[in-house]
């Protein structure tokens, strides 16, 4: 009923769009030199006839939407003998749900005795209150029309309306993302403070002993919490191992794109770089977990690493600095490219060589661009998840040896968050406390990094 | 059309010269020769190719690959263009000023030291401090800088700058010095001691200077070309192009008839 009652009003709103917008059009079409200049163009008249129409109609339904489920509800409960109700409001939600889900075919019969019985009652208090909505947004729809279209004349400011809500409809999209932000961070921020009114902060941060599954039921050791062997693991496979791979190749391949490549080469060269950053991380993940990581394992062992494992530091950072290599070249390919031809051509009128050119005048000028898209980077390599979880293994070391299996802050996420979770548990809850810190470094990592280029771009300017 | 020569003093000399953008051809057939004790400037409307010329001098035009350039350019007698000759080394020995002033991102000391650090110029750091002062005095900016020779070049004003520029272009010792409208983004008391300077350096350095202002190549050259639509159409004493043009187009240029 409810679904009617949608197409209709926006049915109604095209009707009034096409009648304000045909009574605007009059007013320009038979116009005489005294009346009135029209201010807001057809459309905007429409416009305007048809936002009366929708806006307030769609604000009812959902008012409805929010309303009439509890007042079926009660209808519901109050036509059972008082004794009969259940007292417990998660019986009675249960209880609910099963006449709901009968009425609506989607089961045969319930659990509970009382379910069946209650069927009919639903079913006229729901026909009553959807009736009773129904009719109203309708109505709504209808005066919310009439009014907009009495408004419809020559000196009317339609288009200011119009416009203004425009406005604001753009102002709340670009707001969506932030907005959605701010709504993540209360909510770990919320969680970790439950997580920290168990686990001392201090020990969470600078401890060095990580087994939270080693804790299950009311039996916490809060001691299992020291997070710095996930955030040394963190640190060196995204921030070490990945960029020592990312940087010389990104920038070296940053290099040879902006100032050896012949363009025929750059046209097709550059694309398919930029295209490497579109593969899911997960087929990286497998390509570390299959292919690169045995084959170092067994090349450690040949060299008498015995504890070289087939998970390792190595394998999985190795892979992510590839992943990152588009990323790292593209920044520094946009640096060196915006550095301007005038400081090359300085430098080779006065002799120096295209490679001392490159070394001693464009890296330098374009540094500030690299750092910061090294730092962009960086930042997602820490946070990057399905490489490690695939690769990187799960045993907490505070380890130097690339070969050993070490664990990161992304993988202990997935660890904690899947199987079994407990929210009341710190087990569950570190999760949360971890993915803050994530949150916070890479939000750090990527304010310096915009500051940095945003410095360098005005630079030039 | 003639060339006036002094051949004990000719430092480059360009004979049937043709250049080419993709098809177009921007330069036709143009001989000159640039002798040691002259300033040699180079006028005509915008477009003419005296700039793509100048290019060539040095092989700056080498950076744009639809650039080809045909005939003969020689500096004491050897092709510039012919295989032995190492661009980089050619452009040690002919150097460049461009249009807008363009100091690297780094301190004024580090500018000028650029060049002689990359040509081994100098063996120590008070040799390095040496050729610096040199360079900046001959430039005429030492007195401005001297106290601050750790401060960034791009933090002078545009004037320093372009003469920061000519001090770096001195400092690799180089034996002819081109210069692309050295001051047309400069206000004239800037201007003024550009020409000033483009004086002093005059004996020391063969100086080719690019100018679409014809008060000042009446001012700092002695001799001059006169280019329209990529054809040398005269060439000669400065003060016969200015005063006794023999080309009816060079007269109508130099009165303000076009250009």
């Amino acid at each position: 009923m409810i679904q009617i009652a949608i197409f209709l009003v926006i049915g109604l709103a095209l009707v009034g769009f096409a009648v304000g917008r045909g009574r605007a059009t009059a007013f320009s079409v038979g116009r005489t030199a005294a009346a009135v200049r029209p201010h807001s163009r057809p459309n905007h008249h429409g416009a305007h006839v048809l936002l009366w129409t929708l806006v307030p109609a769609l604000l009812l339904l959902l008012l409805s939407s929010a309303l009439v489920p509890p007042l079926v509800n009660d209808a519901v409960l109050s036509s059972l003998p008082a004794a009969q109700r259940p007292q417990n409001p998660m019986d009675r939600a249960a209880l609910l749900d099963e006449v709901r889900s009968i009425a609506a075919g989607e089961s045969s019969g319930g659990f509970i005795a009382a379910s069946n019985s209650l069927v009919p009652a639903y079913k006229v208090a729901s026909a009553k209150f959807n009736g009773i909505a129904t009719g109203l947004i309708l109505l709504v729809a209808v005066i919310g029309g009439l009014f907009g279209f009495s408004r419809v004349r020559p000196d009317f400011r339609a288009r200011t309306k119009v416009e203004r809500l425009t406005m604001t409809v753009l102002l709340l999209a670009s707001l969506i993302a932030i907005l959605t932000t701010i709504g993540i961070v209360g909510s770990l921020l919320f969680e970790s403070m439950r997580f920290f009114s168990m686990v001392s902060p201090l020990s969470f941060l600078f401890g060095t002993h990580w087994s939270p599954q080693a804790s299950t039921g009311a039996a916490v050791d809060v001691t299992a919490f020291g997070a710095i062997p996930l955030f040394w693991g963190t640190v060196f496979i995204g921030a070490i191992i990945a960029m020592l791979v990312a940087i010389p190749f990104g920038l070296m391949s940053a290099i040879y794109l902006t100032q050896y490549a012949d363009p025929r080469v750059r046209t097709w060269l550059k694309p398919t770089l930029e295209l490497l950053a579109g593969v899911p991380t997960v087929v990286y993940g497998y390509f570390a977990a299959l292919t690169i990581a045995p084959p170092l394992r067994d090349f450690a062992v040949s060299i008498g690493i015995s504890s070289a494992s087939s998970e390792s530091a190595l394998a999985a950072g190795l892979v992510m600095g590839v992943m990152i290599i588009p990323f790292v070249s593209s920044m520094a390919d946009d640096s060196i490219a915006a550095v301007p031809q005038a400081m090359r051509d300085g430098s080779l009128a006065m002799g120096a060589t295209p490679s001392e050119t490159i070394k001693r005048v464009l890296v330098p000028a374009a540094l500030p661009g690299i750092v910061g898209g090294v730092l962009l980077a960086v930042s997602r390599a820490i946070g990057e998840t399905m490489i490690v979880v695939m690769a990187a293994g799960l045993a907490a070391n505070l380890t130097l040896n690339p070969f050993a299996s070490v664990t990161t802050v992304t993988t202990q996420i997935v660890q904690l968050m899947t199987g079994d979770t407990e929210f009341d548990s710190p087990k569950t809850l570190a999760a949360f406390a971890l993915g803050l810190v994530l949150f916070l470094v890479t939000l750090a990592l990527n304010i310096i990094a915009l500051r940095v280029v945003k410095k360098y771009r005005e630079a030039y300017d | 059309m003639t060339n006036t020569q002094d051949t004990s003093t000719l430092k480059m000399t360009a004979r049937n010269v043709d250049i080419f953008y993709g098809d177009k051809q921007a330069i036709k057939n143009v001989s000159i020769d640039v002798s040691m004790e002259h300033v040699t400037a180079f006028i005509g409307p915008s477009g003419c190719g005296k700039s793509t010329f100048l290019r060539t001098l040095n092989r700056m035009n080498d950076t744009i690959s639809s650039a080809r350039v045909t005939g003969d350019i020689r500096l004491d007698g050897e092709d510039i263009y012919s295989s032995s000759m190492d661009v980089v080394q050619l452009r040690a020995r002919v150097g460049m000023v461009f249009q807008k002033p363009n100091p690297f991102p780094k301190s004024i000391y580090e500018n000028i030291a650029y060049g002689p650090r990359i040509h081994g110029l100098a063996t120590g750091k008070s040799e390095m401090d040496q050729i610096v002062e040199k360079s900046l005095k001959r430039a005429g900016l030492w007195e401005e800088v001297k106290d601050r020779l750790q401060d960034s070049g791009t933090a002078l004003s545009g004037g320093q700058q372009q003469r920061l520029c000519i001090a770096r272009a001195i400092a690799v010792d180089p034996e002819v010095i081109l210069m692309d409208e050295p001051s047309s983004a400069l206000d004239p008391i800037a201007t003024a001691k550009i020409e000033e300077l483009i004086h002093e350096l005059r004996g020391r350095y063969a100086i080719v200077i690019v100018t679409h202002n014809m008060q000042q190549a009446a001012r700092v050259s002695q001799r001059t070309a006169f280019f329209h639509l990529g054809t040398l159409v005269e060439y000669g004493e400065t003060s016969d192009i200015f005063t006794n043009p023999r080309e009816e187009k060079t007269k109508d240029y130099i009165t303000g008839r076009y250009g």
